[in-house]
């Protein structure tokens, strides 16, 4: 009981201060009486919904590229810091390499993909696959490293596979960091999928916007913002609801 | 007299870096019988970690013989030999009975025994009731004593212990030297005990085998005439001062 309302509280904090910064942003807009094409009201905001946008269509478009993006660049990266660790030389060969890309602003190679892969889904799930398959990609390997060499060693005295000290050791100690990596990936994931529909695209939140820009519907952008940012926190809720599930309380970095 | 259990002789091993060789271990020699616990003692730098990990198979080595078993004992390599460490290396995800019975999955032993047996250990080395915690929850001491619950697992017939109670307070220390007594004298193992420790080094051991760095070689095999069980009184007797005042000779130290 005592657990139970101590949670409630805590989600009740959350819920209190998001909602506080809401009606200070309508006040703030009474009060000063900027103009609506400057600054939206909260409800002028929500209203927007009522014009014929496709609301759910660009929404449904946008969260495909930023999923699809991520989910590309969790398999990917996973599977790449594996053969990393497991073909040293593949590492010593490549990961200079990847350090090097990791500089590149991927929001800049946008333009290109769109002339390789031409305008679309596909290509926005490939500029956010981009940016953020770095960040998986080093922390797994990190945390494939984090194992104590000692530890190895008694396994190796017990004839240990190579498998068996992968699937017992190596894994469960590396989730942590991979999920480390993977709250971190999940704001870039967001933001590359943007940034190709800001380039070329004919769908999607970010296409939209710049659709309503024209037409000064300020609050239709900020609906596009809240509505991106919803895509964002709930692939991040899912993270943590996974890592609650997976790695457990007891499982962190140190 | 029935032949040696663990016999080294002329042991030597160098490792080679870039262009420089860098002598770990000269000329060891010695002889445990099955069920001695015989402790090796030195500074830092001396070997005797390498001494541990060429028993282990860890480590090759130049020259001289290593020979585990022989026509009373069998020795299997990869089932007889429990390794603990100065650090507990427990896994902290997994719950303090499935970290005791790691080695007994790995060996691919039958979970309901295993898990029957790790209850006997855990409750030998004076953790029951602790089975369902996680290491963090549990002192440096306690951890220790996980892990030797480990290392006996899978009933090897050789426990190599490396400074395992290097890392604990004075106290603690003392406490877990007459814990391992306790815990030798019924187990009944071959135990080989590395310690930087003169005083722990001849209270434990039947035998001290006494290593000196730079250059690293064997100094002496000293067999300790003092009855088990031991008691920490027997540190004040002067026999016990005559053995750890000749070991300290051997280190340049008196």
């Amino acid at each position: 009981m005592n657990n139970f309302s101590k949670r409630l509280g805590q989600y009740g904090i959350i819920v209190l201060v998001h909602l506080a910064v809401v009606v200070l942003w309508h006040l703030a807009i009474k009060i000063t009486e900027v103009p609506d094409y400057v600054m939206p009201t909260p409800i002028a905001t929500l209203l927007s919904l009522q014009e014929d946008y496709g609301w759910l269509h660009n929404t449904w478009v946008t969260g495909v590229e930023v999923w699809g993006g991520y989910g590309l660049a969790i398999v990917v990266g996973v599977i790449t810091a594996l053969l990393f660790s497991w073909f040293r030389t593949l590492e010593t060969l490549l990961m200079p390499l990847m350090v090097s890309l990791n500089m590149i602003p991927k929001v800049a190679l946008g333009p290109l993909f769109i002339v390789w892969f031409s305008y679309g889904i596909d290509s926005n799930i490939l500029i956010s696959f981009s940016i953020c398959f770095l960040p998986i990609l080093l922390t797994m390997d990190r945390g494939l490293k984090e194992v104590d060499p000692d530890l190895i060693d008694l396994v190796r005295t017990l004839n240990a596979s190579r498998l068996q000290i992968f699937t017992k050791i190596q894994l469960p100690g590396a989730l942590p960091y991979l999920f480390s990596g993977m709250k971190v990936a999940v704001v870039l994931a967001v933001a590359g999928a943007i940034v190709g529909e800001f380039i070329a695209s004919e769908e999607g939140l970010g296409y939209l916007m710049l659709q309503v820009q024209v037409t000064m519907d300020t609050a239709a952008m900020f609906m596009g913002v809240l509505l991106i940012t919803l895509i964002g926190v709930t692939l991040y809720a899912l993270v943590l609801l996974l890592e609650y599930f997976v790695v457990g309380k007891t499982n962190t970095v140190n | 007299m029935s032949q040696a259990f663990i016999h080294l002789s002329g042991v030597r091993k160098t490792f080679k870096s870039r262009n420089e060789e860098f002598l770990a271990v000269s000329e060891v020699t010695f002889d445990a019988n099955a069920g001695e616990l015989v402790s090796i003692v030195g500074p830092s730098g001396c070997g005797k970690t390498t001494v541990l990990k060429i028993l282990a198979g860890l480590h090759t080595y130049d020259s001289g013989t290593v020979k585990i078993g022989n026509e009373e004992e069998s020795f299997d390599p990869s089932t007889d030999i429990g390794m603990v460490y100065q650090q507990p290396l427990l896994l902290k995800w997994r719950k303090i009975i499935d970290n005791v019975v790691l080695p007994a999955e790995i060996l691919g032993l039958p979970r309901k025994e295993s898990l029957e047996r790790a209850r006997y250990l855990l409750d030998m080395v004076g953790l029951k009731g602790f089975e369902s915690n996680y290491p963090h929850e549990l002192s440096g001491g306690m951890q220790q004593r996980t892990s030797i619950a480990r290392a006996l697992i899978h009933d090897p017939k050789v426990i190599l212990m490396d400074e395992p109670f290097g890392a604990l307070d004075a106290l603690t220390r003392e406490k877990m030297n007459l814990e391992l007594l306790r815990i030798w004298e019924e187990s009944k193992k071959t135990i080989l005990f590395v310690t930087h420790g003169i005083q722990e080094a001849v209270f434990l051991g039947s035998r001290v085998i006494v290593l000196t760095a730079g250059p690293a070689r064997m100094a002496d095999n000293l067999e300790i005439d003092l009855p088990y069980p031991r008691v920490l009184d027997m540190k004040t007797h002067e026999e016990f001062g005559k053995y750890t005042r000749h070991i300290y000779k051997h280190m340049d130290m008196a």
